[in-house]
């Protein structure tokens, strides 16, 4: 016997067994836990493969370009200069009109599915709410395409224009002819894609707020809405701010449902009505026509591999920022 | 009007509009589904589920959509299942405290957000040009990876839901630790990640940008792994965007299949997963 203990199954993994269990069974326990080990390790292998193959494959473009890929707002496979700016300011706006509007309509939905609705039809609304999540993002698109472009052509976008329209510096934003498929078409989807998810951990973190916290408050006098905004939101500020971010990473990366409403067009208008391009749907475009060895092809996997590192970073931050409220 | 006045009716302006906010999106979901029932059902007949994609004006269906999602999903789970339920394992079991079980699990947490395009680009670079061509094995495995964070997450989630004096009795007979996992842990959480596993279909099922560059889709039918696939996403992006007002219909008929499973795939879950929870 050695002087090991097993203080708990979990010091498994760096100690090893007692010697009772010689022979056949330390052999199959070994095994056993190299094989987790090898599968647990094939998730970091998946994701270094990705970064290593995006970056290599979009190589040869930052040589030919250098850093005016990431300035130029040229796209133009004829004379085979690619620049990336279109694609990034259609990504960021859409995402950014997408948090903008889904944020506040997310509060809400947590509100009052924490505070407002009757107990016994929180759940079913909050499961009904979660089903538009797993909605494939091909449908969003779909709908979007045939039945909210046409609206937004026929009334919305006049109707902004009319009441927005006249005031100086927003009012270009509004402005232009209504075509239905643009860039505030697609930020609008992406926020209804991206509430049922914040929505969700909204209401995780809300419910995670101590209860005497909000006694202490309705003890005071205080209603409903005050503790919502001066207890339970101040509480879980760092993880809110997590799920924000986790709902604008969602959005940045997004890719069926804007590629059939955000217009297509390779050229930046101030007006958000104009069609545009995101970083997704321009690689879902314009892949078919980006032979294996063309500079083409490399300029996608660059713009692809730049999605990564943005969408990576967000995410990283949100998971921060979550874990360390929640944990 | 009194401060109490005033306080009282902001918080009830508040509950009005948080209200309206649910109802709002309740009702786009509906609208949603709605749309799909009543364009996709005009469209749907049994030619819909018995012939192939044909050229315009042939009376063509889905069937070879419908046959070719289900192929690469289910070979994408038998790749992808097993080893996210090895790798949840390993992080409820090994990885608690461990950094490498710590940086798997945040990898996984970015996997499981990552853009699906990006990983229907990687498969490209990685499978289908140094194998020489689409096929349905570069889809599958595309699949494979946007199933696998989903499983290795929720594998993870239940095992931890099992009570840890189960795992201690099994650990006092003398049960070696495999024998632990294998017939205690597993056998208590199987529900769960069961759960877990049909979730991840749902997903993979309705995902179409990963299999753009990877399966490419094809119209007629095709049983060959080697070979470009038909999958009802990819038929549905394909015929949307077409101008024959015939290959639109199929597509709205498409988009309520694949809708209609990927629910109905996503509620029975729900249900499974709550009689777990409540157990």
């Amino acid at each position: 016997m050695t002087d090991q203990t097993l203080s708990s199954p979990s010091d498994f993994a760096a100690s090893t067994p007692p010697s009772i269990f010689r022979g056949g069974k330390q052999a199959a326990d070994a095994t056993f836990r190299w094989a987790l080990f090898a599968c647990g390790a094939l998730v970091l292998v998946v994701l270094g493969a990705i970064l290593i193959q995006l970056f290599f494959g979009g190589l040869p473009i930052l040589v030919a370009e250098g850093l005016d890929f990431f300035t130029s707002s040229d796209w133009n496979p004829v004379t085979e200069r690619y620049g990336a700016v279109v694609m990034l300011y259609g990504t960021l706006v859409t995402a950014v009109i997408a948090v903008v509007i889904g944020v506040p309509v997310s509060f809400g939905i947590a509100f009052f599915l924490t505070e407002v609705a009757p107990i016994p039809v929180r759940r079913p609304i909050g499961t009904a709410i979660q089903l538009l999540a797993a909605v494939p993002s091909i449908i969003f698109g779909m709908w979007g395409f045939f039945v909210v472009a046409p609206l937004m052509a026929e009334w919305v976008e006049p109707a902004i224009a009319a009441v927005l329209g006249p005031i100086p510096l927003i009012g270009i934003l509004f402005s232009g002819p209504p075509l239905g498929t643009g860039i505030l078409t697609a930020g609008l989807i992406l926020a209804l894609m991206i509430v049922p998810f914040m929505s969700a951990m909204f209401v995780e973190i809300i419910e995670s707020v101590p209860g005497v916290l909000k006694e202490a408050a309705y003890g005071v006098g205080s209603t409903t809405a005050e503790v919502f905004r001066h207890v339970s939101v101040p509480y879980g500020r760092t993880a809110l701010v997590g799920g924000i971010m986790l709902g604008l990473g969602r959005a940045l990366g997004e890719t069926m449902a804007v590629t059939f409403v955000i217009g297509n067009a390779n050229r930046i208008k101030a007006s958000l009505f104009a069609p545009g391009a995101s970083i997704a749907s321009t690689i879902a475009n314009e892949f078919p026509e980006a032979g294996p060895g063309s500079l083409k092809l490399n300029a996608l996997l660059e713009l692809g591999f730049t999605l990564f590192v943005i969408s990576f970073l967000v995410l990283a931050l949100a998971r921060w920022l979550v874990k360390s409220r929640l944990d | 009007m009194s401060l109490f006045k005033r306080r009282m009716a902001a918080d009830l302006i508040l509950k009005v509009v948080a209200s309206g906010l649910a109802a709002m999106v309740l009702v786009l979901l509906a609208w949603i589904l709605w749309t799909l029932v009543i364009r996709g059902a005009s469209a749907l007949s049994l030619s819909v589920f018995t012939n192939p994609t044909l050229p315009p004006g042939r009376g063509g269906g889905l069937a070879n959509a419908v046959v070719g999602t289900l192929i690469q999903v289910v070979i994408s789970v038998v790749i992808a299942a097993p080893i996210g339920v090895m790798a949840g394992t390993y992080l409820a079991e090994l990885g608690t405290k461990s950094k490498i079980g710590g940086a798997v699990r945040f990898v996984n947490d970015v996997l499981l957000s990552a853009p699906s395009i990006l990983i229907g680009l990687f498969v490209y670079q990685a499978v289908v040009l140094p194998f020489g061509g689409f096929s349905a094995w570069a889809g599958s495995i595309a699949l494979a990876v946007v199933i696998l964070p989903v499983v290795v997450r929720s594998t993870e989630d239940m095992l931890r839901l099992v009570p840890g004096s189960l795992r201690e009795a099994a650990f006092a007979l003398g049960a070696p630790h495999w024998r632990v996992v294998v017939s205690v842990m597993w056998r208590a959480a199987r529900a769960g990640i069961v759960t877990g596993v049909l979730l991840a279909i749902a997903r993979a099922a309705g995902e179409t940008a990963p299999l753009l560059f990877t399966s490419l889709g094809n119209l007629s039918w095709s049983f060959d792994m080697t070979k470009p696939m038909a999958s009802l996403p990819l038929a549905i992006y394909q015929y949307a965007g077409s101008p024959y007002d015939e290959w639109v219909a199929l597509a709205w008929a498409g988009a309520l299949i694949i809708t209609a499973g990927v629910l109905t795939l996503n509620i029975v879950s729900r249900l499974m997963l709550a009689g777990v929870k409540r157990s």
